[in-house]
């Protein structure tokens, strides 16, 4: 194992087809045109030393230490900002080049401190390497002149002097190591846009600041941590590697917390983790990444995770800490003699999808194959069924059409109930990227998100509708798109049903779907909504992206179906820079689905009823499987009030406060027998368990993860699991002791056992894995490269199908006792339920969840911001802090969902999609009013949550 | 599960297929209920269309025969 060093070829790669040839030092090169002569040189291995310059961002040319001689031009051009030409001559090191670099760091390093054996960047700073390249040997001024190094100059205060800003948690800015290349301020604004840092002052005075002369957590930054990695000096540098020291070797893998799936280097000394570096081969983030993944790890060694199984008879009894042998067979008598006294399908599963593929096709294996039935649900349940069942019913799919790399050949993009920003952040920057580019934006949001309007972003159209009314705006754009006559034709003759397509244009062209129409319903301006239906149609290549504000709802497969009729209508499938994208919340949520987590569902989207499938597992794995679907996590729940489910193993999810009607899940799992978690932490739904099964970290653990492009990328090991076992070893332990007879040794043969009964998997190893970094399934014979863009030919499905969307107004309505609308959602430094980020330094910018409400609505309450205020629905009632803003509506609530003392789920009710149950997350009638706290609900709760966590710890053997 | 959910729950999906041509409306919702709901559901839906399925749409009173009967567990 080494340090994985990437090159750093001084200016992003060209994308010319065209190429040139020019020789550099004697050596021929052929590269695309418009390639800068740096990079070329570093094609060939010639490394010219460079200190502004870096891959990253564009070329600025300040430095002058990249100088080179070209044969017939004057002077000595920066290679990082002159491109080349066909024929040049280069020379790179020439006497005349050596002075001026010598003269260049001669100046820098007279204004830098030469504290190199302290400093944290010792081993790792681009000013050291280069005053070693270029032969700097000795530096005739001192630090008596002008200097930003020392703090006071014989006696004197150095005016120019700046102390250390340790305000962000996880990075310093030591401005005396600042040599101003200005490298920081590029990739804040062009790989992350944020905009967040500038060059104050000009010349000898120039320095970086944050904002308006700010420090960095007090400033627009949002620690992504791109300037970090951009810096060539310590002047920006990660504390952990000031605390612990730089890294000796490191490990891709890929980051467990959303769906973008990004890349990381694990930069380590022995088992100790120093830094997270995003990977630049990585294909979903090209070498960046936002806060959780690069910085917030720490919760891998909190106080509070759980290391030993933990077990008691009965949920007001402390913890009792046992052995895994004990833990082991106490579950498994309490769970066959469930399955004895109710019946085989008295118990069930619910699958992760924080864990690996591997782990959660091991779950599902679990319930179908040791248990014998098929109750199984994951969390998608709760977040993006919808999509699987609205894709796969219009395209015969159910995954998302594009990679990420498809945003850069987009024209126009419509981000309809998703907030990439906060959510997606990688693709939220990439996203901005080709915006700033000059692509055009609709946003459909009851929210004026961050993407409307941010430094050198404007979205064309804001349509910001009542919580949920998408279908009606979506089949408002189907109209205005139909009845104008804006359609692909060709596309839809050649590519979709015909027939299907003139009933379902009969449908949207009814006068009653116009956007006049349906105003007064949607609250959405019809003028603006027929602008945003033309700039769709006809502006582009374009692509919709969604989120969870689409499938959150009771018509949430409807609106999936109504985004595939937009696509399809307007010809946006199966090239680079259209499709419909599902952006997915959890890291794995994907592949959760794809392993067969459903209850209806074996692995690879086939169900259960058909013989011919059950067969291939059946003779694999020497069972009977069930017909029958399965329950799915609310009819679980209904099942256990009604005392015919009583057992159930849940990796990795916390439903207690992911799931919606708090009130209804904590009585479901209260009538449970014995409740089997396997995690982390003692999460909330710990509270009700019998069995604790302490989990590993993502560090800790081999296996793969698929993204939201259907990327498969590898989880890699770089610690052993501090509670001893890796998750699937867990529950092949359980599934032994239920008498399953398993003997996996490593993730990669639970890989190959996906590959042989699941198609679109088949040709997916991790060898391959290995040769190419991720694969993007299909992979199979017919791609053996797998996809990055599907439906490329024609749909799965054969023709695409287009599905009429009626809207259906949902029975949760305002009235006059809840007549606020509240929708849900989350923001960056946070991450689903918290359980995580909670325990990291991200709570630096989020310490509780607050209430959203418009000032006009604030008012005639008598609420002042930062009031505590009670919101309730008819489910229940919490209280929590309200934030006074116009980016909501009047009439229209938000809040997020992180921390569980604000329990906003005891508000959202049980309502669900007609399709998939998939709960109705993001429209909740409500109402807001003054408080003096918490309610006794949270009080209750809080004393109740308390009680289940006590734990008495076993003797240490002796 | 409450009766008022069970119904809820069918005739929200009946309501989707309204929009469909009658035959594929009823086959749709039969197909939906039996591709999705565990026995269980099922049985207690059964159980409600034989008490004449008050508060169901008519839809799945139509659709009742051709909803996957459930076997006795034995
Ligand atoms: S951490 Fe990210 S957002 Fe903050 S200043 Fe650096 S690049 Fe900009
Ligand atoms: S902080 Fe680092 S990257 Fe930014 S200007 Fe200074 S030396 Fe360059
Ligand atoms: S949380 Fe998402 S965007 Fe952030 S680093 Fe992880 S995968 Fe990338
Ligand atoms: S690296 Fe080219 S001018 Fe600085």
């Amino acid at each position: 194992m080494r340090l994985i060093q990437e090159t750093d070829f001084g200016t992003p790669a060209s994308r010319s087809e065209k190429t040139v040839m020019l020789t550099i030092d004697g050596f021929e090169v052929t590269v695309p045109e418009g390639t800068s002569v740096m990079r070329a040189s570093q094609e060939v291995g010639i490394s010219v030393p460079k200190l502004c310059a870096t891959d990253m961002v564009d070329a600025f040319g300040s430095c002058r230490l990249c100088v080179v001689e070209i044969e017939g031009r004057n002077g000595t051009p920066s290679s990082c900002t002159t491109p080349v030409a066909d024929g040049m001559v280069v020379h790179t090191q020439t006497g005349k080049l050596k002075d001026i670099r010598r003269g260049v760091m001669e100046l820098y390093i007279s204004d830098h401190p030469l504290d190199c054996l302290t400093c944290a960047a010792n081993g790792d700073c681009e000013l050291q390497d280069m005053a070693g390249a270029v032969g700097l040997r000795d530096v005739r001024y001192g630090y008596e002149g002008d200097n930003h190094v020392v703090a006071r100059n014989s006696d004197q205060p150095n005016m120019r002097w700046m102390p250390k800003d340790e305000s962000n948690p996880y990075f310093t800015y030591d401005p005396s190591k600042c040599i101003v290349c200005s490298r920081c301020v590029r990739a804040c604004e062009e790989v992350q846009g944020t905009f967040a840092l500038t060059i104050e002052g000009r010349g000898f005075d120039s320095r970086v600041s944050p904002g308006m002369h700010e420090d960095f957590l007090s400033s627009e930054c949002v620690s992504c941590g791109a300037c970090v990695q951009a810096c060539p000096t310590a002047t920006l540098t990660e504390k952990s590697v000031i605390e612990i020291g730089q890294p000796e070797h490191s490990v891709v893998t890929t980051c467990a917390y959303c769906g973008v799936g990004c890349s990381f280097k694990a930069e380590m000394r022995g088992e100790e983790l120093v830094r997270m570096v995003p990977y630049k081969d990585g294909k979903a983030n090209r070498g960046h990444s936002c806060v959780k993944g690069r910085f917030a790890y720490g919760y891998a060694n909190h106080q509070d995770r759980i290391l030993n199984p933990m077990i008691r008879d009965t949920i007001d009894e402390p913890w009792r800490e046992v052995s895994w042998d004990e833990a082991l067979s106490f579950t498994t008598n309490k769970l066959k003699k469930l399955q004895k006294d109710h019946g085989k399908n008295s118990i069930g599963v619910i699958t992760s999808s924080r864990c690996t593929n591997e782990e959660t096709y091991l779950v599902q294996k679990l319930t179908r194959a040791v248990f014998g039935n098929n109750n199984t649900d994951t969390c998608a349940r709760v977040c993006h069924s919808p999509t699987g069942y609205g894709l796969g019913q219009a395209f015969g799919t159910s995954a998302g059409t594009q990679d990420f790399d498809s945003v850069e050949h987009t024209d126009v993009v419509i981000v309809i109930g998703a907030n990439p920003t906060d959510g997606h952040p990688v693709f939220g920057s990439r996203l901005k990227k080709r915006l700033r580019e000059g692509a055009q934006l609709i946003v459909i949001d009851p929210r004026r998100i961050d993407l409307v309007r941010s430094p050198h972003i404007k979205a064309a159209h804001h349509l910001p509708l009542r919580p949920g009314t998408n279908v009606a705006v979506l089949t408002a754009l189907a109209h205005v798109i139909v009845t104008e006559g804006l359609m692909d034709e060709a596309f839809i003759r050649e590519r979709c049903d015909w027939d299907e397509f003139q009933d379902y244009a009969e449908f949207a062209a009814d006068e009653r779907h116009s956007p006049e129409a349906t105003e007064q319903l949607t609250g959405v301006p019809a003028e603006e909504l027929r602008k945003a239906a033309r700039l769709f149609a006809k502006g582009g290549n374009g692509a919709i992206y969604y989120g969870l504000g689409i499938t959150e709802h009771s018509q949430g497969s409807t609106a999936v179906m109504a985004l595939a009729n937009l696509a399809m209508m307007t010809g946006n499938i199966g090239r680079k820079g259209v499709g419909v994208n599902p952006l997915r919340g959890q890291n794995n949520v994907q592949g959760s689905c794809d392993m067969g987590s459903f209850p209806h569902e074996l692995p690879g989207y086939r169900h259960v009823k058909l013989p011919e499938v059950r067969a291939i597992f059946e003779s694999l794995w020497g069972v009977e499987i069930d017909s029958e679907p399965g329950l799915r996590i609310p009819n679980m729940l209904d099942a256990a009030v009604d005392g015919t489910f009583k057992g159930i193993y849940i990796q990795g999810e916390d439903i207690l406060q992911s799931d919606p009607d708090t009130h209804h899940v904590a009585a479901g799992l209260a009538a449970m027998e014995c409740v089997v978690v396997h995690d982390l932490f003692l999460n909330e739904t710990a509270n009700y368990a019998h069995v604790f099964l302490p989990g590993s970290t993502f560090l800790e653990k081999d296996g793969t993860f698929t993204n939201a492009e259907r990327r498969i990328n590898r989880v890699r090991k770089v610690m052993s699991p501090k509670n001893g076992y890796a998750d699937w070893e867990i529950t092949q332990l359980l599934a032994n002791a239920m008498g399953g007879n398993w003997s996996y040794s490593h993730p990669s043969e639970i890989m190959a056992e996906i590959a042989a009964t699941t198609p679109s998997f088949a040709n997916v190893t991790y060898d391959l894995l290995e040769e190419k970094g991720s694969i993007q399934w299909p992979c199979n014979e017919a791609h053996p490269d797998g996809s990055p863009i599907m439906h490329v030919d024609g749909f799965v499905r054969g023709k695409g199908k287009f599905i009429v969307t009626e809207y259906v107004a949902t029975d949760e309505r305002t009235g006059p006792r809840f007549p606020l609308l509240l929708t849900t959602g989350r923001i960056l430094s946070q991450y689903n339920v918290g359980a995580q980020t909670r325990r990291t330094a991200n709570v630096a910018w989020h310490e509780e969840d607050r209430l959203e409400i418009h000032p006009h609505d604030a008012e005639q309450r008598g609420i002042r911001d930062g009031d505590f205020v009670r919101l309730a629905s008819r489910a229940g009632e919490t209280s929590l802090r309200a934030l006074i803003t116009d980016r909501v509506a009047p009439g229209v609530v938000y809040t997020t969902f992180h921390h569980p003392g604000t329990q906003a789920n005891v508000i959202t009710t049980d309502y669900s999609d007609w399709a998939t149950n998939c709960p109705e997350y993001k429209v909740t009638a409500v109402q807001v009013t003054p408080s003096n706290g918490p309610t006794e609900w949270q009080v209750e709760y809080d004393a109740q949550a308390k009680q289940s966590r006590r734990i008495v710890h076993a003797e240490p053997a002796e | 599960m409450s009766p008022e959910k069970l119904a809820r729950m069918a005739n929200q999906i009946t309501t989707f297929f309204h929009s469909k041509p009658h035959d594929e409306a009823v086959a749709g919702v039969a197909d939906h209920i039996s591709n999705f709901w565990e026995p269980r559901m099922r049985a207690q839906l059964f159980e409600k269309l034989a008490e004449g399925g008050e508060g169901l749409d008519p839809l799945v009173i139509e659709a009742k025969d051709q909803i996957r009967p459930v076997k006795q567990t034995a």
